[in-house]
């Protein structure tokens, strides 16, 4: 398969982070009632990039994070022809009265997001989610759902498909932009 | 990726080892959700199961249950002795009539062996065996698989001993054929009379002495000894000639266990006779896993009741 174009590469991606931790610092002053979940299976590497380079700005910050599997409280249960395997879910915190950042990869139709909000209660209530996502798939949403925090934002259509890799599973950091089923 | 290989869950003989690990995977996750505060999700609140225990039961069921509720399925029981099995009502019949009423999935425990079989060759909902006389029993074996795999993090090359009347027991069937595609040793102890001829033909040993056996067991997994499925009474057979002397010879003791060398992981699927196949102290030891076993099973029956409805 050839038809990926490349949208950011691994410059591009890691200015991006430094922006948006900014953007956090900003908004969350001293952390110290904020927690991270990092939605699987792609979001964690971001979350796991935000909550690094936050460490680095401020390397007395200790901000819980966490990993979160929406699998379960998916919408598109028995609509498919083969189940969604799910991935691990850990929190080791509660989410009660906390400002929660939510992280994912690409913000497209909103759908995952839904089914991790619902997931996340099962953790407590929270006083603030707020949604970060490296890219938004803009115009594509099926339900009311918007990032606060955005990495770049992108225009596609339906048959075209926003994939980031990541260093730690795919050995390079890029966003690409592909043609679906293409062989 | 792809799903288990049979619509229904009829027995471990069926499924294949990857059907096995999509399991265990399956289970790890649910096993996280009911771990949280709320333990429950919504994956099958849009499927109605239907229980049906043609034979006692009461783990087995409320563990079913509760897996079922965990999941936001609807759930609906019914027990033979209170239903119109007691008129005469067939097999088919009743559970036509069941499913008739829009139910997506069937749960049954039966004293017939292969009732789950026949039955499946007759309706479309899936099928989950939760016991058929002494065939088989997939989920039990399933989560004591897992049970195994969670203690030791693999269950091939492991030694197991399934201890008892392994004449009568679906569990010992089922915890051979998972156990065996999981690559572990299986070996049976029991009396000569609660020996299956012919076993031996199923790839496993055959021990007739306790202490011989658990030489060499890494997991002992006891069995209770099944009083019910000896003929009725007045037309018992005796498979040995007292309680008193079983428990003498094949009870599972503190002082048996601290003759060996090493220290075994003890099983038990339930219900515990204490002081027949096991003694108290060592049902309550510290490398007993009865518990966790028991844990496991709504876990297990989770992913089970997940991966068939996908």
């Amino acid at each position: 398969m050839n038809n990926a174009r490349p949208i950011l590469n691994r410059i591009q991606i890691d200015i991006i982070i430094k922006r948006l931790c900014f953007q956090l610092i900003e908004n969350h002053d001293d952390f110290s009632n904020t927690v991270i979940l990092g939605l699987q299976p792609r979001g964690i590497y971001l979350a796991k990039r935000i909550h690094k380079e936050l460490n680095e700005q401020h390397a007395d910050l200790s901000i819980p994070m966490g990993s979160l599997d929406t699998t379960f409280f998916r919408d598109d249960f028995r609509r498919r022809d083969s189940p969604i395997i799910a991935n691990k879910t850990q929190i080791d915190f509660n989410v009660e009265g906390k400002r929660v950042i939510l992280i994912d990869d690409v913000l497209y139709t909103g759908r995952t997001i839904r089914a991790g909000l619902d997931a996340m209660l099962a953790y407590g209530r929270p006083d603030l989610v707020e949604l970060l996502v490296l890219v938004d798939r803009r115009y594509s949403r099926h339900l009311p759902i918007e990032a606060k925090y955005v990495g770049t934002t992108v225009d596609t259509v339906e048959s075209e498909r926003v994939e980031a890799k990541w260093d730690e599973s795919d050995g390079v950091d890029e966003l690409i932009l592909k043609e679906q089923n293409k062989a | 990726m792809s799903g288990l290989s049979s619509k229904h869950l009829l027995g471990i003989k069926s499924l294949i080892p990857e059907d096995i690990e999509l399991i265990f995977q399956t289970a790890d996750n649910f096993k996280e959700v009911i771990n949280r505060p709320i333990k429950k999700v919504p994956s099958l609140r849009d499927l109605t199961i239907a229980n049906l225990f043609f034979e006692n039961s009461t783990r087995t069921k409320l563990s079913f249950e509760l897996a079922e509720k965990r999941l936001s399925a609807d759930v609906i029981n019914f027990s033979a002795s209170a239903s119109s099995v007691k008129k005469g009502e067939t097999l088919i019949d009743t559970v036509n009539n069941i499913l008739a009423m829009k139910v997506d999935m069937v749960v049954m425990r039966h004293p017939n062996p292969g009732a789950p079989i026949f039955l499946s060759k007759h309706i479309d909902a899936s099928i989950v065996n939760a016991g058929d006389g002494a065939h088989e029993h997939p989920t039990q074996a399933l989560l004591d698989a897992y049970s195994i795999r969670e203690e030791f993090g693999i269950v091939k090359g492991k030694n197991i001993v399934i201890v008892g009347d392994i004449l009568h027991s679906r569990v010992a069937l089922s915890n051979i054929f998972c156990l065996q595609k999981l690559g572990a040793k299986v070996t049976v102890c029991g009396p000569p009379t609660l020996i299956p001829k012919y076993i031996e033909s199923l790839g496993i040993e055959v021990e007739y002495r306790l202490d011989s056996a658990l030489a060499k067991a890494d997991i002992v997994m006891m069995l209770r000894i099944q009083l019910e499925r000896q003929g009725k009474e007045g037309n018992q057979v005796n498979y040995f000639p007292t309680l008193r002397e079983y428990h003498q010879q094949y009870g599972l003791t503190m002082e048996r266990l601290d003759r060996l060398n090493h220290t075994p992981i003890i099983m038990h699927p339930g219900p515990i006779n204490r002081g027949v196949e096991i003694s108290s102290s060592v049902a309550d030891s510290s490398t007993s896993i009865i518990l966790n076993q028991v844990e496991n099973g709504v876990a297990i029956r989770m992913a089970v009741l997940y991966l068939l409805a996908s």
